[in-house]
């Protein structure tokens, strides 16, 4: 009889990317691995809300950077800290985007069509 | 003859750009003075598209978090630092005081030693000024060099005005200056050595380990302009045997208006303070800390501190597709400064046979500049070019491209497309790029006088 953690991690995975795919393979407690991946997409889904090009593409990249790179971290007080770090990152990102809604600019040249 | 219907041949050209390259008779200031002109200064409509910036050496834009950092003490927690006797003034000072470690972290410095400032400018004006009139009477002589940033060359020739000595040292092709010159040139009545660590022009990067270990060697205090170079690649002031060491804060995706001076306690280097008042900032700059702002380059270090590796590595990688890029599709192109001791980030290409300031008119989506932003403003081309050597037509076309931790791949793919397509079309236009196509070699004209 599946879970409800397993049947949202089939849900996750039949509509993932393989990149996101890849964080699939955290090796950890199963708790901190679904707190893990909501945090990646809150963030991911934060971070497109930017108005200005810059800080939108900068905070996607660092994000997706960022976890990829901290993916074989073992240690359970580094992940803590890890996490936390990804939490408050989360709230200036929220922060961040309604002061950039608040003071828009024109778009760039290179951005293609309004973002959402 | 020959030079007559040469002569003929170039004013009948119509592209008014063009003919001002025939007045290499004609004085530079006149030259350059008319370009000025093409580059009127407007503000953008509304629709219209905003420019990519890619001038990061000028200022940067501030990253969110510092923001985010800032805005409390704009907001609510808007004591003075100083004040102590109430709860504003000690949370205004809890932070300052926290910034001050982040800002120390970053440079391997104790925090004590940090001086917080308005800039680096002032930064430089402090240091300069301030050992130099010191020491003044033991000690008379300051060693600089020619690439130096205006304020530490503009502090040098008031100094030279009060009576002190000033060298300003050559640099080579390269953009880095000769040791065995530097140490030739130091005397015992030496008080201070001043160079900057990036060149915010050229990006390159002198050898500042050797240079502070010379001078500790000789007892010369050694101050080094580091705003370009802090939070870009690892410093370290007690390896470096830095004594001085300028920050600024809008070069680190920081807040404009503040700085830091690092001043060395041990072996203790005696200022005399610029600014005198209630004696913050241990006598050496009085006046209130602004405590956002503080807040702000504490908070851009410690970012600068943890993003270093990867802003680096990025950095590189998106100035090596730029540069090889542009080299592999347009031939005569010169980057200027030593390909190997730089910051990846500040490329500085001249396009032979192209004039820089219509070349960054016709680059009009993409924010560039051609040379400093602070000496934009007067006629000359850039002193940095010349010294190191740079032929005064190529000087007169370079262009600068600042890359930062913001730039994504399609700003500078689109930068080299168009950088690309309007120095072929500029080229096009140009009968100097005709007669070299011809094969004739432009150094052997004698152009005539009209």
């Amino acid at each position: 009889m599946p879970t409800s953690s397993d049947t949202r991690w089939q849900c996750f995975m039949r509509n993932s990317t393989q990149r996101e795919k890849n964080y699939t393979e955290l090796n950890m407690a199963s708790c901190s691995r679904t707190q893990v991946i909501s945090l990646y997409r809150m963030l991911v889904k934060e971070s497109k809300k930017f108005s200005s090009y810059n800080y939108r593409t900068y905070a996607l990249r660092r994000v997706k950077d960022g976890f990829r790179e901290n993916l074989h971290v073992d240690n359970p007080k580094t992940l803590d800290m890890l996490i936390n770090q990804a939490r408050e990152n989360l709230a200036v990102i929220k922060r961040q985007v309604s002061i950039g809604h608040l003071y828009s600019a024109q778009r760039t040249v290179v951005e293609k069509e309004p973002h959402l | 003859m020959m030079n007559r219907t040469l002569s003929r041949k170039l004013l009948v050209s119509m592209c008014g750009i063009c003919s001002r390259r025939l007045s290499f008779a004609q004085s530079a200031v006149n030259t350059v003075q008319k370009q000025k002109e093409l580059i009127k200064s407007r503000e953008l409509e509304k629709d219209e598209l905003r420019p990519l910036y890619m001038d990061f050496q000028a200022t940067t834009p501030m990253d969110p978090r510092v923001l985010d950092a800032m805005l409390p003490f704009q907001v609510n927690y808007y004591g003075n630092p100083h004040s102590r006797t109430h709860a504003y003034g000690w949370e205004s000072e809890t932070a300052m005081e926290k910034a001050r470690k982040q800002v120390a972290d970053l440079i391997g410095a104790d925090p004590r030693e940090i001086v917080f400032t308005s800039g680096a400018t002032e930064s430089n004006n402090m240091s300069i000024k301030g050992v130099a009139r010191f020491y003044k009477a033991k000690k008379n002589h300051i060693i600089t060099t020619q690439t130096e940033h205006k304020c530490v060359l503009d502090s040098c020739r008031i100094l030279e005005a009060e009576g002190f000595e000033v060298t300003y040292l050559p640099v080579k092709n390269n953009g880095l200056i000769d040791l065995k010159q530097l140490q030739e040139t130091i005397r015992p009545y030496t008080s201070l050595v001043s160079i900057m660590t990036v060149n915010n022009e050229i990006g390159v990067k002198q050898p500042i380990k050797e240079i502070g270990h010379l001078c500790r060697s000789r007892n010369v205090f050694f101050h080094t302009d580091a705003a370009q170079a802090v939070g870009k690649i690892p410093i370290n002031v007690n390896d470096w045997k830095v004594d001085l060491m300028s920050i600024s804060g809008h070069k680190i995706y920081g807040p404009k208006g503040v700085g830091a001076l690092y001043v060395r306690r041990r072996p203790r280097v005696r200022i005399e303070p610029l600014q005198n008042g209630g004696g913050q900032e241990r006598g050496l700059r009085s006046g209130t800390v602004p405590t956002p702002l503080a807040v702000g380059l504490g908070a851009a270090c410690d970012i600068a501190q943890q993003e270093l590796e990867y802003d680096h590595k990025r950095v590189t990688s998106l100035a090596n597709r730029l540069v090889q890029k542009i080299m592999s599709e347009i031939p005569d192109v010169v980057m200027n400064g030593d390909p190997d001791q730089r910051y990846p980030g500040c490329v500085n290409l001249s396009f032979a046979y192209v004039e820089g300031e219509s070349l960054l008119m016709a680059l009009k989506d993409v924010a560039l500049s051609s040379g400093s932003a602070c000496t934009s403003a007067s006629l000359e081309p850039s002193y940095v070019l010349r010294a190191i050597g740079a032929d005064e037509d190529l000087a007169h076309s370079s262009i600068r491209f600042g890359i930062g931790r913001f730039t994504t791949e399609e700003e500078v793919d689109y930068t080299v497309e168009k950088c690309i397509q309007q120095v072929k079309r500029l080229r096009e236009m140009s009968p100097l790029w005709e007669m070299v196509q011809e094969g004739i070699d432009l150094k052997s004209i004698k152009w005539t006088q009209h």
